[in-house]
């Protein structure tokens, strides 16, 4: 069941589009940031609540890398692996991530605290390499402050 | 500040303008200008009349472009003018700039070129990643709403304006203007076929004008000041000013906005501050992945669109991706083939499963595990990848660094073969 919370902020972008067909993606991405993740379930019911297809949704959630269909920790990571960060380092800041600080690359740490994801060109090339977490963009990562870098995320 | 009118008001903090400060600076006086006493096609006259050439890779002509929107009495009265903020060409980050920096002069370009071609819904489709413009979008919308400058009866000129900002939720591709108006309508983002073109059936069907947002911030500066005086800004052919960039081991990787046609070696010595102590350039991609490898005899051509093309390269984005001697030149292929396999749509065949051969070959020689016909067999794929064989540019552009590495660095996969190793690890 869609919460009534969900229901109404989708409604709010209905007037913004054509039809309820196009609202799928904002939908999805509203019920994510809800419940971090889109189950099953919850694909089924924005798909009644938009009059679409659960298998046409499917085809919509699975398309787009930053929509989650598995459950995530409470912070994605998103490690820029595209050439200008890879020039600068992004494979070392990759690897440093997973061997000190307990994370899996394309998978949640044990303590369901971050979800480690690569992520193409973040648009930030002049301050490779540079990483996401959550909304927060961090440029010009160094290797050695990764520990002070994920610190505020709990 | 005339000569640098896209970024020369940008803030040191780089804080966005607020309307304030872009009012304070010159703006929305083009958009009062245009609503008072131009018609429409005197807007896209202007626009055409100054050369302005699309900043998002393609470069095609803005002017023109505006002019296939059918505005005869019998064309659908609905029609669309989308911003394109997906910034995703790996190298690029101009956009994020004018963005972050100055989200006012964009709503005043979007709304010019809604005007001029008579549309009352406007889009920005912003890349889910970019925060922080999603902010400053929104907050500078609300100013622009509050104040008149967008809404109903725009300035009471009679001319509506509804600007919408939707963010994404991933995926390249989705800069493919046809890409992208599949994915604003909450479909999957695969190309469509062109023609028609967006100009004639776009966004649900209707008319529809996808820009690029660097070129969509230089029409209030053309509308304002006439196409003569964009001309004037250029030191070559084509008009006005560029935000170039570069990135990789320069000494100081950053964007400037200089005249269109400033040479590469100017561009990289004298604003990037040359290569890093110890490194040694030994190519560069001139406007982001997509695009040809340039080496050591092509730097002091201008960055135009012509002269790049003519040196068998583009001009893209305009932001250089700088290889160094340091850097494995097929590692640096692999990666970026590694990106455009996976931002494949799937849709067609020969990029689906073209671009993770070409992938897996080269992962192959960046380990040692490369065979003799590898290379032979690398041309071939390129080839075959060619415009027209494919179902949009995808595919082609990845072609593009590929055909050209191997080109101007083939001795080095020779050794990556012969050796069985790489030569830069370890």
């Amino acid at each position: 069941m869609l919460t009534a919370e969900e229901r109404r902020e989708i409604e709010e972008e209905l007037p913004h589009y054509r039809d309820r067909q196009s609202l799928t993606i904002e939908a999805l991405k509203i019920v994510q940031r809800h419940r971090g993740w889109i189950s099953d379930e919850a694909l089924a019911d924005v798909a009644s609540f938009l009059e679409v297809s659960a298998e046409d949704l499917e085809g919509v959630a699975t398309f787009y890398n930053l929509l989650f269909r598995r459950p995530v920790g409470r912070h994605v990571v998103l490690v820029c692996d595209s050439v200008s960060c890879w020039i600068m380092g992004c494979d070392g800041l990759r690897d440093r991530l997973v061997r000190e600080h307990g994370m899996r690359f394309g998978a949640t740490d044990e303590q369901g605290r971050f979800t480690l994801l690569p992520v193409p060109c973040l648009g930030a090339c002049d301050r490779a390499p540079a990483l996401q977490i959550d909304d927060d963009l961090h440029g010009n990562v160094d290797g050695g402050s990764l520990g002070a870098l994920l610190e505020p995320y709990r | 500040m005339a000569d640098l009118p896209l970024t020369g008001h940008l803030r040191p903090d780089r804080q966005a303008l607020t309307l304030r400060e872009y009012e304070r600076a010159g703006g929305y006086q083009a958009l009062r200008k245009a609503l008072r006493t131009l018609t429409p096609r005197d807007v896209t006259q202007a626009v055409s009349d100054s050369g302005l050439r699309g900043r998002g890779g393609a470069g095609f002509p803005t002017g023109k472009k505006w002019s296939f929107v059918p505005m005869d009495e019998h064309a659908p009265s609905t029609r669309y003018l989308i911003a394109n903020a997906d910034e995703m060409e790996p190298g690029t980050f101009k956009d994020r700039l004018l963005l972050e920096g100055n989200p006012h002069q964009l709503l005043e370009g979007m709304a010019l070129a809604a005007y001029a071609v008579q549309a009352h819904v406007a889009y920005v489709f912003l890349r889910r990643e970019y925060t922080v413009p999603a902010q400053r979008l929104a907050r500078a919308r609300a100013e622009a709403l509050s104040a008149g400058l967008l809404g109903q009866d725009v300035l009471g000129s009679g001319f509506s304006l509804d600007l919408h900002i939707h963010t994404s939720a991933g995926r390249y591709i989705c800069g493919e203007e046809t890409a992208l108006l599949n994915a604003l309508e909450g479909r999957r983002g695969i190309p469509r076929a062109k023609p028609p073109f967006p100009q004639v059936s776009g966004l649900w069907g209707r008319p529809t004008v996808v820009n690029n947002v660097e070129t969509l911030c230089n029409v209030p500066h053309i509308v304002d000041r006439g196409a003569q005086w964009f001309r004037s800004l250029s030191r070559s052919k084509d008009a006005g000013t560029k935000i170039y960039g570069a990135s990789g081991k320069v000494a100081r990787p950053g964007a400037w906005e200089l005249p269109m046609g400033t040479p590469i070696r100017e561009i990289l010595e004298e604003h990037a501050g040359g290569m890093r102590s110890g490194h040694r350039l030994r190519g560069l991609l001139p406007g982001g992945a997509s695009t040809d490898f340039l080496v050591e005899e092509h730097l002091d051509l201008p960055m135009d669109f012509d002269s790049i093309s003519a040196a068998g390269s583009r001009l893209g984005t305009g932001t250089m991706i700088v290889l160094d001697d340091k850097t494995c030149p097929v590692g640096m292929v692999r990666n970026l083939e590694h990106f455009f396999a996976q931002e494949s749509c799937g849709w067609c065949t020969p990029c689906r499963d073209g671009l993770p051969w070409i992938e897996s070959i080269l992962d192959d020689i960046e380990k040692g595990r490369g065979e003799e016909d590898d290379l032979e067999l690398l041309q071939r794929q390129a080839r075959m990848l060619a415009p027209g064989h494919t179902y949009c540019a995808h595919a082609p552009g990845a072609a593009e660094p590929l055909q050209s590495a191997l080109r101007y660095f083939r001795t080095d996969f020779e050794r990556h073969i012969r050796e069985r190793r790489c030569p830069w690890s370890g």
